[in-house]
């Protein structure tokens, strides 16, 4: 949720040596140099957020904010020099885009290839709720007996049932 | 000699695992002791076999013998004597050594501790896992072999990644894998369930300690790659939704869950068909991390497609093994006895929906990670996908769990009373909306949603304290009753009570950095100063020093407040010489409200140096919260309960119970 949004890196991590061919590897990740800086403190700020959502194209899950890569480079300076035109955050996007292609994206469109992306982890929340009530529902019925006896409890019973279960140290 | 004497133990060792996969399975067939009895040899033969062919590689990399080729590509003489034994698992083909010879540890300790299982079960795991050993060892020999030699001998050796010569990346990877391998354990005994038909206490009981110590090695194993990356990397980041991380993190997710599901089938013999297939699901997770960390298929789909041998093989194995244990799932689980009945509101219903909320969390994590796979190799359209994403739809799947986390505790078995929970859970909403309001009140910037994540850091603190003071009497009997009291609680609520206060501390630390970290990135020359979250940091220039196999450039900064020295930084560009890379050594102080963090940059051609300085308030309970967790699954590993008829010894070897 709030999971702050740096770059590759830790990547190697865990492959600790596969892609080891230290060509591609900008570990020394120094992203926005004090010379690209905006002097207008709100427009450097949306310069940064911007940057944040476009991929560095030559580094690997990388984002132009935290890439040193020349190219990187270049994109967070055109991104500068569009904001300072005037353009608007979306337009910055669509410019970038149009050079680039949606693969600049870190947050990829929703539209005809990504709905799937975009919708199944909260299809596979709702289709796993569906299938549990459905169970659920179902086990009920099949024991309804046994939940009609426990629900006929009286309100003596529940009070006793209570203390009992107070007075338990471990109620696990 | 040595080298082939390795090699050949390799060998032996696969055969070893055939053995372990076959007679005990036509010995279950049969109805036949003697074949099912095979299985315990053939593990312990399997595991020392393994472990002289790992003993030999390590030599191989100790003593810097570069007619081994893979000593040559990973390791320099130059190399401190610790990463040249990390340097063992840096790489490949040793990596999956190091896969499959804990993989055969775990074996060995079901075949030594598991004398209390019944025969057919534990013959039946035992092969499963052999099975597992078969399919990788073969890998190993017929694409991955660490053993070639080059001839002639080269003289020195290509060196290991300099960023990967670190402490606590050299331990990270053995926790990892003890982690993803472990969870084989839970996979084995589901199958092996699954091939009897029948799921029982013993079953149930197994199942548990096991996963806990595989979560616990993963939580830690994770925890050190994203404190690594926090100091190593040079900007103050720690978490970066990267595949490889993905990797990792999907087994955990599920496996974490695996946990939750496990407490119920032990304590009320419920939701047991749930729980072997998310068993199954957490080891083909850990599966599908191996296969996209090693076959390549992350760095490029085409690489994968042009070098596409190892990459098919896991992939094979994979889907050998997923498949397999699904399709044996699908055909024998409607045969399984289903458990007890229980309320929604109750201890069950709640871990029931920290399951639904924790799989789709995992499923989230795997859509977003092979999306770009699929939709690339099936459409060729390319599209990225990365933290921005699994911020806007991981984030609001895991949030109800988070709110809901202190709740499950405080609930009974089968029936809860939610009332009496929210009863007990005034105080920790009282301190988490005063920590709201204080929130609002003291900081001035940073997104409005942050105040109400600290809220919840402590909603979860506070309610992981609630069920102790709640059990103990605490404030409301006397001392002395308190103390008894907390005296006779079982360790697993401790365990409990620890693992969840870990979680509602990272999230502080998660919510505090993110919300509220400060940055100034600026030329300096020496003497110059920059003001940040109330320190100064002063320049005073650079100066060369010089490592057992680097050249660094150290930049000399005073760190004062309010005109008092605080500490001196030393930050530094580390210069490999033998790679001709360089790294970057983050200068960090750590104080109470959160550490100050220096980097020092480029030399720039107006004069000066580049310099980063960042303020990361409360930064560090991300990963105290992982610790606390870790300690919160060992206690619950020593609970008297789950010791008690269990696999007694198993615990005690594996982890020493403090005496009570």
């Amino acid at each position: 949720m709030y999971l702050r949004h740096a770059p590759f890196g830790f990547s190697l991590i865990f492959v600790f040596g596969i892609f080891l061919s230290a060509a591609g590897l900008s570990q020394t990740a120094h992203a926005v140099e004090p010379d690209e800086i905006l002097k207008d403190a709100t427009l450097e700020k949306r310069a940064r957020k911007i940057s944040a959502e476009l991929r560095c194209l030559v580094c690997q899950n990388q984002s132009i904010d935290d890439s040193n890569a020349p190219l990187a480079r270049d994109l967070r300076v055109l991104v500068r020099d569009r904001l300072k035109k005037g353009d608007s955050d979306t337009q910055v996007f669509e410019y970038v885009v149009s050079r680039y292609g949606d693969f600049v994206l870190l947050k990829p469109p929703f539209g005809a290839s990504t709905i799937l992306l975009w919708l199944s982890p909260f299809l596979v929340l709702g289709f796993a709720s569906f299938i549990l009530l459905r169970s659920y529902r179902s086990r009920l019925a099949a024991s309804s007996t046994g939940a009609a006896n426990s629900a006929a409890l009286s309100d003596e019973e529940l009070a006793a049932l209570k203390r009992i279960n107070e007075e338990d140290e471990s109620p696990e | 000699m040595i080298i082939e004497i390795g090699h050949f133990a390799l060998i032996l060792a696969f055969l070893a695992a055939i053995i372990q996969t076959l007679l005990p399975l036509l010995g279950t067939y049969r109805r036949d002791n003697v074949l099912m009895a095979v299985a315990v040899p053939a593990a312990l033969t399997q595991f020392i076999l393994l472990t002289l062919s790992f003993l030999a590689l390590m030599y191989a990399f100790v003593i810097s013998d570069f007619s081994v080729e893979l000593v040559w590509k990973n390791s320099h003489s130059a190399k401190p004597v610790l990463y040249k034994i990390s340097g063992v698992w840096g790489n490949h083909e040793g990596s999956m050594v190091l896969w499959v010879l804990i993989l055969a540890l775990f074996g060995t300790l079901v075949a030594l501790f598991g004398r209390n299982l019944p025969p057919g079960l534990k013959a039946n795991a035992l092969a499963v896992q052999g099975s597992i050993s078969v399919a990788f060892l073969f890998f190993i020999l017929a694409t991955s072999n660490p053993f070639t030699r080059l001839d002639p001998a080269p003289i020195d050796g290509r060196g290991l990644n300099p960023i990967l010569q670190d402490p606590a990346l050299a331990f990270h990877p053995p926790f990892l894998y003890a982690g993803y391998v472990g969870f084989s354990m839970a996979f084995s005994f589901a199958v092996a369930a699954l091939i009897e038909g029948r799921l029982d206490a013993a079953w149930a009981r197994w199942v548990r300690p096991w996963t806990l110590v595989a979560w616990m090695c993963l939580t830690i194993g994770i925890s050190m790659g994203s404190w690594w990356a926090y100091y190593e990397l040079g900007w103050g980041g720690w978490w970066f939704w990267d595949p490889v991380e993905n990797a990792s993190f999907m087994p955990w997710l599920a496996g974490t869950a695996l946990l939750h599901s496990a407490l119920v089938m032990e304590k009320r013999d419920a939701l047991k068909i749930w729980t072997v297939l998310l068993a199954i699901l957490t080891f083909s997770l850990s599966l599908l991390g191996t296969f996209l960390v090693r076959s390549g298929v992350l760095t490029s789909v085409h690489a994968f497609a042009t070098d596409p041998e190892r990459g098919v093989f896991i992939l094979g194995i994979m889907m050998f093994f997923i498949g397999g244990s699904l399709a044996l799932y699908a055909w024998r689980a409607p045969q399984l006895r289903q458990g007890g009945l229980f309320a929604p509101i109750s201890r069950e219903g709640s871990l029931v929906l920290n399951n639904l909320i924790l799989t789709s969390a995992a499923a989230c994590v795997l859509v977003g990670t092979l999306y770009p796979l699929v939709l690339e190799s099936l459409t060729g359209e390319k599209i990225s996908v990365g933290a921005p994403f699994f911020n806007m739809t991981f984030g609001p799947i895991m949030l109800p769990l988070l709110v809901a986390a202190p709740f499950g505790p405080l609930l009974a078995w089968k029936r809860g009373d939610i009332h009496a929970a929210v009863q007990r859970l005034y105080w920790a909403a009282g301190l988490s909306f005063v920590a709201i309001v204080a929130s609002f009140a003291l900081v001035e910037r940073g997104p409005w949603l942050a105040p109400f994540g600290i809220g919840l850091g402590l909603w979860i603190v506070g309610g992981a304290l609630s069920e102790i003071i709640f059990r103990t009497k605490l404030f409301r009997a006397p001392i002395d009753e308190t103390w008894r009291r907390a005296r006779g609680l079982p360790r697993s609520a401790y365990g409990t009570c620890f693992a969840h206060l870990g979680l509602g501390l990272s999230v502080l630390g998660i919510v505090a950095t993110s919300a509220w970290q400060s940055e100034k990135v600026v030329a300096m020359k020496p003497g110059q100063a920059e003001n940040i979250a109330g320190y100064r940091v002063i320049f005073g220039g650079v100066a060369p020093r010089s490592g057992p196999n680097y050249k660094e450039l150290v930049g000399l900064f005073t760190v004062t407040k309010g005109g008092e020295l605080v500490t001196r930084l030393n930050p530094s560009k580390r210069n490999f010489t033998v790679q001709k890379q360089v790294t970057t050594e983050a200068g960090i102080y750590n104080s109470v409200l959160g550490d100050l963090y220096v980097v020092l940059g480029d030399k720039l051609d107006a004069g000066g140096y580049s310099v980063r300085v960042y303020f990361n308030p409360l930064v560090r309970l991300i990963w105290i919260g992982t610790l606390v967790m870790f300690f919160g699954g060992f206690l619950s590993l020593t609970d008297r309960r789950l010791r008690v008829g269990a696999p007694k010894r198993a615990h005690a070897a594996a982890h020493p119970a403090p005496a009570e």
